[in-house]
């Protein structure tokens, strides 16, 4: 059993965990995903670590309520032990020293798993500019963490609360505008954002990196839930992944992909609700 | 053997084939003819004691037939339920010959289930780590998967007085078993029953550790395991390479068996992960998989399934058992036709298959008729779900983390007939070595690997 040492809340449905996993924090690396399941009810589910301590052997992930089993988790609390938690999974993050600036885009709950490749770059040598975006400040998560190791942070907002109004591609284009060349580019975030993201920079031919969040089951390479059409390719996110080529991927698919379930995750996320509740009519 | 009827049976989980009573396996014993020197023994992979055990049952000792049948066969409620004795024991059976051979397999089935039951209920409760006993050998030995390989290995060396872990990827011990071959064919409470008996024999079981990424076969041996067996099986699914795979209804039969079973989808919404069969199926592939996947599709809910298959009914790979299961459940068989592209609407959907009809020609190397295209024979078959069943390959996540150890040109581990590697104290057996084959045989492997560790370890 894996013990959650940490729990805060950071808005109604975003919640981040520190949990007790000595031997996945051993071997964590910028990049890599864990595969989580809350107790015999709850689903294997896919989660980025986020950050990790090898001292005290925890990982650090961030998690946003969706569907039942999202929520199943989100409502367990620090001292709670979670059934089953396996990785390091994936494909570590390529890491080496850029001829010029490096750009790191995280969208709403993306900007967690671009920290630790942002951390990573830095200490690699490279210059590192960060672009976080939320919907508005509330939703806006480790802003300060995103400052420790970046040169420049650029923080905006869709509603423009807080830092620039608007999207973190107007940003992104803003930057390419003032510095003329970027050497690579690191998306994550929502599906459409990093899709968005790669159709920027396409015309600049600018490497750019996206973390694919397919559906996923064992991610160890055996049910090929996570497939993702990569050019002409069918890859696996799970060990091929989930780092693919932005410009390469087919994100209409794998957005449609991600839908597979979608009746069915209705109907759990009801029969959660009715047997949390109280009414007892299950 | 009685069976659940199948109007009924496609509606449920529960096991298909209800076994037989103890009238009918004596009975069906008594037409044994002892043979002194029996040719059942040379169709079996691990050499069970058959006319032995068969003996025991024809005399109602059936406690003595289980002791003669677990002298060999470590997992017998099991091979008694999915081996392919039609063409193993039974095909070389001397009353064969003339009229239907003895069915050694119900008769196995018969004698293991007659034990689990004597020893009441079944235990269910997980074992992730056991009471570890001292062992008298000193030795620490790791297996790689939990499957029928790693545990039949895992079992005869902690017998041998190892100190044996298994470290399993998934969240629980059984490979194939637990999470491909549907509990309407193997329980999986007879599964776990046989995974306890292990912890009782004091073997280590851990789940959640993926080789080659929680840990290497490197790190293994640097933390003193002197001998280690690699059984992480066949686990990659193949898929055809055809235009269209990856529209959203296109599944691994992986992917919906696993659903289903390990992760109990058939209980959805009370076990939270879905499983979605559509209405209109096509399963690619005729192997025991695909049928699988057919009848699993069936009692889902699904109106239409069909097995696709570019060759005959005669060059099916599935055991005949499950053939015929498949049919009497309506299953529909589409021979001689494969898929040349699957098409999607405008939401990503399956929406049919172009297809072409074959006849066969030439036997090619497997010594089957090999299938070929006819011209313009080109039509359309309406689905919404396809899944792809035409066979899987190597799991590469220990061997690409493994420098030195040698491969096969398909990615299998390369091994001896005692299951050595090129590595030195590094075993390999089961579908890793073999490619996808059956529980039997990857059993005599882990079996076989056993005795050449413990020869390596006396020597060392
Ligand atoms: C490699 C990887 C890393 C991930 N990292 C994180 C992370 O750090 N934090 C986090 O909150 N989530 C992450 N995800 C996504 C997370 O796994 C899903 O949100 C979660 O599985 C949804 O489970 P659910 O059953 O609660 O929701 P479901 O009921 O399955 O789905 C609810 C809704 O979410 C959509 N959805 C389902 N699965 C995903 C998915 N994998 N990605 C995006 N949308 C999905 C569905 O289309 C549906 O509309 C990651 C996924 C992958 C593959
Ligand atoms: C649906 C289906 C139906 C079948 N029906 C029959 C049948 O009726 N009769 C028959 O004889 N055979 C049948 N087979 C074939 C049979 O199940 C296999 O040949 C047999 O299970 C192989 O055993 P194994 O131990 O080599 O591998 P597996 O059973 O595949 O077990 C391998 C284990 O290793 C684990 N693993 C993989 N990678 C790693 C890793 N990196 N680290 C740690 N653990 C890892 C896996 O999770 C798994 O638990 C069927 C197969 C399938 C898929
Ligand atoms: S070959 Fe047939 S008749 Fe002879 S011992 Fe074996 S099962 Fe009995
Ligand atoms: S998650 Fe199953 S193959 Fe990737």
């Amino acid at each position: 059993m894996y013990p959650i040492v940490k729990k805060v809340v950071l808005s109604s449905a975003v919640k981040e965990f520190e949990v007790r996993a000595p031997m996945v924090a051993e071997k964590a690396q910028a990049g890599h995903f864990f595969i989580m399941r809350a107790n015999e009810r709850g689903e294997r589910i896919p989660l980025t670590i986020a950050d990790y301590d090898r001292e005290k052997g925890t990982i650090t992930t961030i998690i946003q309520e969706l569907g039942a089993s999202s929520t199943l988790v989100g409502q367990m609390e620090e001292g709670d032990e979670i059934l089953d938690f396996v990785g390091p999974l994936g494909v570590p993050s390529e890491i080496e020293l850029f001829d010029g600036p490096t750009v790191l885009v995280g969208g709403g709950i993306g900007i967690a798993p671009i920290f630790p490749i942002a951390r990573a770059l830095k200490a690699a040598g490279n210059e590192v500019i960060s672009i976080i975006g939320a919907r508005n400040k509330d939703l806006l998560i480790w802003e300060e963490k995103m400052a420790s190791v970046s040169d420049k942070l650029i923080v905006c907002t869709d509603d423009g609360s807080y830092g620039r109004q608007g999207f973190v591609t107007d940003a992104l284009k803003d930057l390419y505008a003032e510095r003329g060349k970027l050497a690579a580019v690191w998306a994550i975030g929502p599906m459409p954002m990093m899709r968005a993201i790669a159709n920027v920079t396409r015309p600049w031919a600018v490497k750019t990196i996206v973390s694919m969040n397919p559906l996923m089951m064992d991610g160890t390479g055996m049910c090929g839930a996570c497939r993702v059409q990569v050019g002409e390719e069918t890859k696996f996110a799970c060990v091929d992944g989930p780092e693919f080529d932005g410009h390469l991927v087919d994100f209409d698919l794998a957005i449609k992909r991600l839908a597979i379930y979608k009746d069915q995750e209705k109907r759990a996320l009801a029969a959660l609700e009715h047997k949390g509740g109280h009414c007892g009519c299950q | 053997m009685p069976c659940q009827a199948p109007e009924e049976r496609i509606r449920n989980f529960r096991e298909v084939a209800l076994g037989y009573t103890e009238e009918q396996a004596v009975l069906e014993a008594q037409r044994c003819l002892q043979c002194k020197k029996p040719k059942c023994r040379d169709g079996c992979p691990v050499e069970v004691l058959i006319p032995e055990f068969i003996q025991a049952v024809a005399e109602r000792n059936f406690a003595e037939a289980a002791a003669q049948l677990k002298e060999k066969n470590a997992l017998p409620a099991v091979c008694g339920r999915v081996c392919p004795q039609e063409s193993q024991c039974e095909s070389k059976c001397i009353i064969g010959i003339k009229s239907e051979p003895v069915a050694i397999g119900r008769l196995e089935r018969f004698v293991a289930d007659w034990e689990m039951a004597q020893e009441g209920q079944m235990a269910k409760e997980k074992c992730t780590s056991a009471t570890s006993t001292v062992s008298p050998k000193g030795k620490k030995v790791a297996i790689i998967g939990a499957g029928p390989a790693g545990l039949t290995c895992a079992a005869d060396m902690a017998r041998l007085g190892y100190d044996v872990t298994v470290f399993e990827a998934l969240h629980v011990a059984g490979g194939v078993l637990m999470y491909g071959i549907p509990e309407f064919r193997l329980p999986k409470a007879i599964v776990e029953k046989e995974i306890n008996t292990l912890c009782q024999l004091g073997v280590n079981v851990q789940v959640n550790m993926v080789g080659g990424k929680t840990f290497t076969v490197e790190e293994l041996q640097q933390k003193g395991y002197e001998a280690i067996f690699i059984g992480t099986g066949a686990g990659l699914p193949n898929f055809m390479g055809i235009p269209g795979e990856n529209f959203c209804g296109v599944f691994a039969a992986n992917e919906f068996l696993t659903r289903t079973n390990l992760m109990k989808g058939y209980d959805f919404p009370n076990a939270l992960t879905p499983v979605r069969a559509g209405s209109k199926v096509a399963v690619l592939g005729a192997g025991n998989v695909a049928m699988d996947a057919a009848r699993t599709a069936l009692r889902l809910g699904a109106e239409e399934v069909s097995i696709v298959y570019r060759r005959s009914e005669k060059e099916m790979p599935a055991r005949a058992e499950e053939i015929e299961h498949a049919h009497e459940e309506g299953v529909q068989f589409k021979v001689l036709t494969n898929p040349v592209e699957i098409v999607g609407d405008e939401q990503g959907w399956v929406k049919g298959m172009r297809c072409l009809r074959y006849e066969l020609g030439e036997p090619d190397e497997s010594g089957r008729r090999r299938p070929v295209a006819i011209d313009g024979s080109e039509f359309f078959m309406e689905v919404d779900t396809v899944i792809v069943a035409i066979g899987q390959g190597p799991n590469p996540l220990v061997t690409q983390s493994t420098p030195g150890l040698e491969l096969n040109r398909k990615g299998t581990i390369y091994a001896d007939e005692e299951g050595r590697t090129s590595l030195e104290g590094v075993f390999a057996g089961g579908d890793i070595v073999t490619g996808a084959a059956t529980v039997i045989l990857a059993m005599g492997a882990g079996k076989k690997a056993a005795r050449a560790m413990d020869q390596y370890l006396q020597s060392k």
